[in-house]
């Protein structure tokens, strides 16, 4: 149905423009985050924006917001020549854009977020911007609270909210960061039949992303951006997913990734009833019990914030826990080895070796202002002699890494928060795996990396499975779980909401286990 | 409204800036706080710029005496940089540098009188004094730092207080010691500490020794590179087992021990005797001295030499001319501050006239072609 509707509308060339991009170039010091950027788009579509990271998506939406100022180039919106110093210029044209890390006020509702800001009394007015704002609502198919409070909001609820509070300013452009990065599957449908309504409506909505499968089928359009250059716009209608990514990339690529069988898995890793608590006293994990098995690799899928991270920094001895065990066993000497409430420290002072790549690369995995070779220090510092590092054994680790995974880097001296993103995760991983380990736990190890990067990480997880290495891999792109992992357990609300067999198990029954939370008791009556 | 009015000018972060830049910009800064000395100077008492450029020159080494006091003031003023540097590497700021040397001081002084009244050798004393005061100094630091580990209460206002308290003892202990009635303690002449050659040379030599062995340690033992992480992000330094807590204490104990050190130098080598001001705001202007030298300690030398020069050189330039108005030195030397300070603005950053890169630009694709 939608389809067709978009089939007419690109035939139907009435094609009003509203906006023209015209050799924008931004720099940012050496690097060209937009070079000659220039095409258009019009009005009453939805324009998909993809690129990889880096490769100057965002700073160009940034320009159109008012958030940078172009260097060079033109901005017309509708035919007119403009210039945008600031979002509220961008507001005052009726752009608008909905960013990837919500700008909201916790402690208002809805409605007052929506009416923050506007100096305009009358539309200021909170009865009044009810009203407006629910015909917004009615007209195009949003669910929200108006009364709600944010912090007691889900993402989705934010970002629709994010949505009206421009609709409400008057944007008939709405620029969307990324949308679909924090949402679960049945939130992305109904994210995208919302932008239908709105692209029926004729608003002009251009989609930043790198998921291709959703590019193929909300936007009419494709604008395809690499390294800062405009490579080619294409009509959804007539390309297909592999053409975008050679578009993207640059080359050929394929997009399978490996899966070979377990060989042997033995018990590696178990977890049993593990319970803890932040530090506002709310249950973060509940009851968590999984198994871990050498030569498999283990994905944990879940909406963020599930408790994905307090299981990973329950293991690696950074959370005190109310109840539960960790049982490490050991393959050398046959021992079960218990890990609750060890410091890290301890843990390998046991002979446990577990390596961890966390979320937060630069803020924990890595040190961002310290070389290469300090980092590469930071697992084995204490090897040194007496009082003193030695920085040797280190240099030659870091070298051997460069070499064998291409770290990109001006030399072993560089700070690593100068390396690109899949270059930092390359450092990080490379050293966690150089340990040796055992058990090898991954926190969205792919996010924000290029596809070429997160296919070397890919190969790097499935060759340490191949190696015996128990692997757990927290991810968010439930397509890459299903074709990685060995088993998925699926958590919701700190709890486990199942664990399913990754290779006879669909995107969908995957994605209903993480959001709804009677699930369990769904399927019981079921059998 | 004309639409297309571009902004004049923009500001960028420079990726990287070769040393000959930097150093360029920050010799153009020194100049322009040396033009601007003299200028205010001529306002002020219409003197001849020339006049006091040599004077300025001749405070800090005019003669013998000048120059070892140069010497000497600048290692005191090095010697507490790096009391402070392994605290700020840390991340932990420390702002009360001088409550830990009044604190040390006093213990000295203490040290010395009682006992000296009470007939005990001054070899004897001295070795009292030594560890007395470095530990004051380290208890100092001690009590914030356990605060912070174990509370995370704001360690630059707990710092800042203890500066008060510190001074506030040191009020009481001269209520009670002195009983002449004019509230300064006489210089005291049993337990002080020994010249070497001559009377600069013992705290030159300290703090040199003290140069030498925080440069290895930040740079080259375990410990150095525990502070570092723990600076840099405390969420990594757990990830690999620091013990944040034990670090933080464990440095601001040192950071802390070294005041105390240069208290002790104060008062059983320079002075001999302590008042509320005796740490002459040294906590401080280091903290100047370790930034301008981005806690790097051999860049500290010559920080800490150039911070005494201006201070010690401006008082020259005002007995020569016979400015009776003390604020109008500190003037001056706030507007050099504020020279060498800004002027790191245009090393981390670089302003582009929008017009001038165009044409820059246009130039840059001619000479491809």
């Amino acid at each position: 149905m939608s389809e067709n509707i978009n089939n007419i509308i690109n035939e139907n060339t009435s094609q009003e423009t509203s906006i023209r991009f015209e050799n924008i170039t931004k720099r940012f010091g050496e690097v060209w985050a937009n070079k000659n950027v220039t095409f258009e788009m019009y009005k009453g579509e939805i324009l998909s924006l993809l690129g990889e990271n880096g490769s100057g998506k965002t700073t160009l939406m940034n320009m159109l917001s008012g958030i940078y100022y172009p260097d060079d180039g033109n901005i017309y919106v509708k035919n007119q020549h403009v210039s945008i110093k600031s979002p509220r210029d961008a507001f005052k044209y009726g752009i608008g854009m909905i960013h990837q890390h919500f700008k909201l006020v916790d402690v208002f509702t809805c409605i007052e977020n929506i009416v923050l800001g506007i100096e305009d009394k009358e539309k200021a007015k909170i009865s009044y911007a009810k009203e407006i704002c629910q015909q917004i609502c009615d007209k195009y198919g949003f669910i929200i609270d108006l009364n709600k409070k944010v912090y007691d909001m889900s993402v989705s609820e934010k970002q629709t909210l994010e949505i009206i509070k421009v609709l409400y300013r008057g944007a008939d452009i709405l620029i969307l960061d990324e949308p679909t990065a924090v949402l679960t599957p049945s939130e992305i449908q109904r994210l995208f039949n919302v932008l239908r309504n709105m692209r029926d409506d004729g608003k002009s909505i251009i989609i930043i992303t790198h998921k291709l499968n959703e590019v193929m089928e909300i936007s009419s359009r494709v604008v395809v951006l690499r390294k800062g250059e405009c490579i080619g716009s294409v009509l959804t209608s007539t390309t297909n997913e592999k053409q975008l990514t050679e578009m993207m990339v640059g080359e050929k690529i394929d997009l399978n990734i490996q899966r070979d069988e377990p060989v042997n898995p033995e018990e590696r890793l178990i977890v049993k009833n593990l319970s803890c608590r932040n530090k506002d006293g709310i249950k973060v994990l509940d009851n968590v019990s999984f198994t871990a098995y050498s030569g498999k690799i283990l994905g944990i899928a879940g909406i963020s914030g599930s408790g994905q991270r307090e299981v990973l920094e329950s293991i690696a001895g950074l959370i005190k826990l109310e109840t539960g065990d960790i049982n490490y066993f050991d393959p050398k000497d046959h021992v079960m080895k218990n890990l609750r409430n060890r410091t890290p420290m301890q843990i390998r002072d046991l002979g446990v070796r577990l390596s961890f790549v966390p979320e937060d690369r630069l803020g924990m995995g890595l040190v961002g202002n310290m070389d290469i070779i300090d980092n590469m220090m930071l697992r084995s510092y204490q090897k040194g002699y007496a009082i003193f590092v030695d920085r040797d054994k280190p240099k030659k680790l870091g070298e051997k890494i460069i070499e064998s995974l291409q770290v990109k880097t001006p030399s072993i001296n560089t700070q690593v928060r100068k390396l690109s993103g899949g270059n930092v995760q390359k450092v990080l991983v490379g050293r966690e795996i150089a340990a040796s380990p055992k058990v090898l736990m991954a926190a969205y190890p792919v996010r924000g990396l290029d596809i070429n990067s997160a296919y070397t990480i890919y190969n790097l997880l499935n060759e340490q499975k191949n190696k015996g290495v128990a692997v757990i891999f927290v991810g968010e792109d439930l397509d890459v779980l299903l074709a990685l992992c060995d088993d998925i357990l699926v958590l919701g609300e700190g709890k486990v909401r199942g664990i399913v067999d990754a290779r006879n198990s669909s995107k969908e029954e995957v994605g209903i286990m993480m959001t709804k939370s009677n699930y369990e008791k769904e399927s019981d009556i079921h059998e | 409204m004309n639409k297309n009015h571009e902004p004049l000018f923009h500001i960028v972060k420079r990726s990287d800036i070769t040393l000959k830049k930097a150093m360029l910009i920050r010799g153009i800064a020194l100049l322009s706080g040396l033009v601007s000395i003299c200028l205010l100077m001529l306002i002020f008492t219409g003197a001849n710029p020339f006049a006091v450029i040599g004077q300025l020159f001749s405070g800090a080494f005019g003669t013998q005496r000048r120059f070892w006091i140069l010497l000497r003031d600048s290692c005191l003023l090095l010697g507490v940089g790096l009391a402070l540097v392994p605290a700020f590497k840390m991340k932990f700021w420390n702002l009360g540098g001088n409550g830990q040397i009044l604190i040390g001081s006093l213990v000295s002084i203490i040290c010395m009188k009682y006992m000296g009244e009470a007939g005990v050798s001054d070899p004897i004393i001295i070795l009292v004094m030594i560890p007395s005061s470095i530990i004051a100094g380290a208890i100092w630091a001690l009590i914030p730092a356990i605060f912070k580990a174990f509370f995370n209460t704001n360690e630059s206002l707990f710092t800042l207080m203890m500066n008060y308290i510190a001074a506030g003892i040191v009020s009481f202990f001269l209520a009670v010691a002195v009983t002449s009635g004019s509230g300064t303690l006489p210089t005291l002449s049993t337990g002080n500490l020994p010249n070497l050659g001559n009377q600069y040379l013992l705290t030159i030599i300290v703090v040199i020794l003290l140069l030498v062995i925080m440069t290895i340690y930040l740079k080259y033992t375990k410990q150095g590179y525990e502070l570092t992480v723990v600076g840099e992000s405390q969420n990594t330094a757990r990830y690999v087992g620091i013990n944040v807590k034990i670090v933080i204490i464990r440095t601001m104990v040192i950071s802390g021990a070294i005041c105390g050190l240069i208290g002790l130098l104060l008062a059983g080598s320079i002075n001999h005797t302590v008042n509320t001001e005796s740490a002459k705001n040294m906590g401080f202007t280091a903290i100047m001295v370790a930034w301008l030298a981005k806690f790097n300690p051999l860049i500290m030398i010559a920080t800490s030499l150039f911070i005494t020069f201006l201070t010690r050189g401006m008082s020259q330039v005002q007995t020569a001319f016979g400015i009776t108005n003390n604020s109008i030195s500190d003037i001056i030397i706030g507007l050099v501050y504020f020279f060498i300070i800004g002027c790191e603005f245009f090393i981390q950053y670089q302003v582009i006239f929008i017009k001038k890169q165009k044409k820059k630009e246009l130039q840059e694709k001619e000479s491809e072609q």
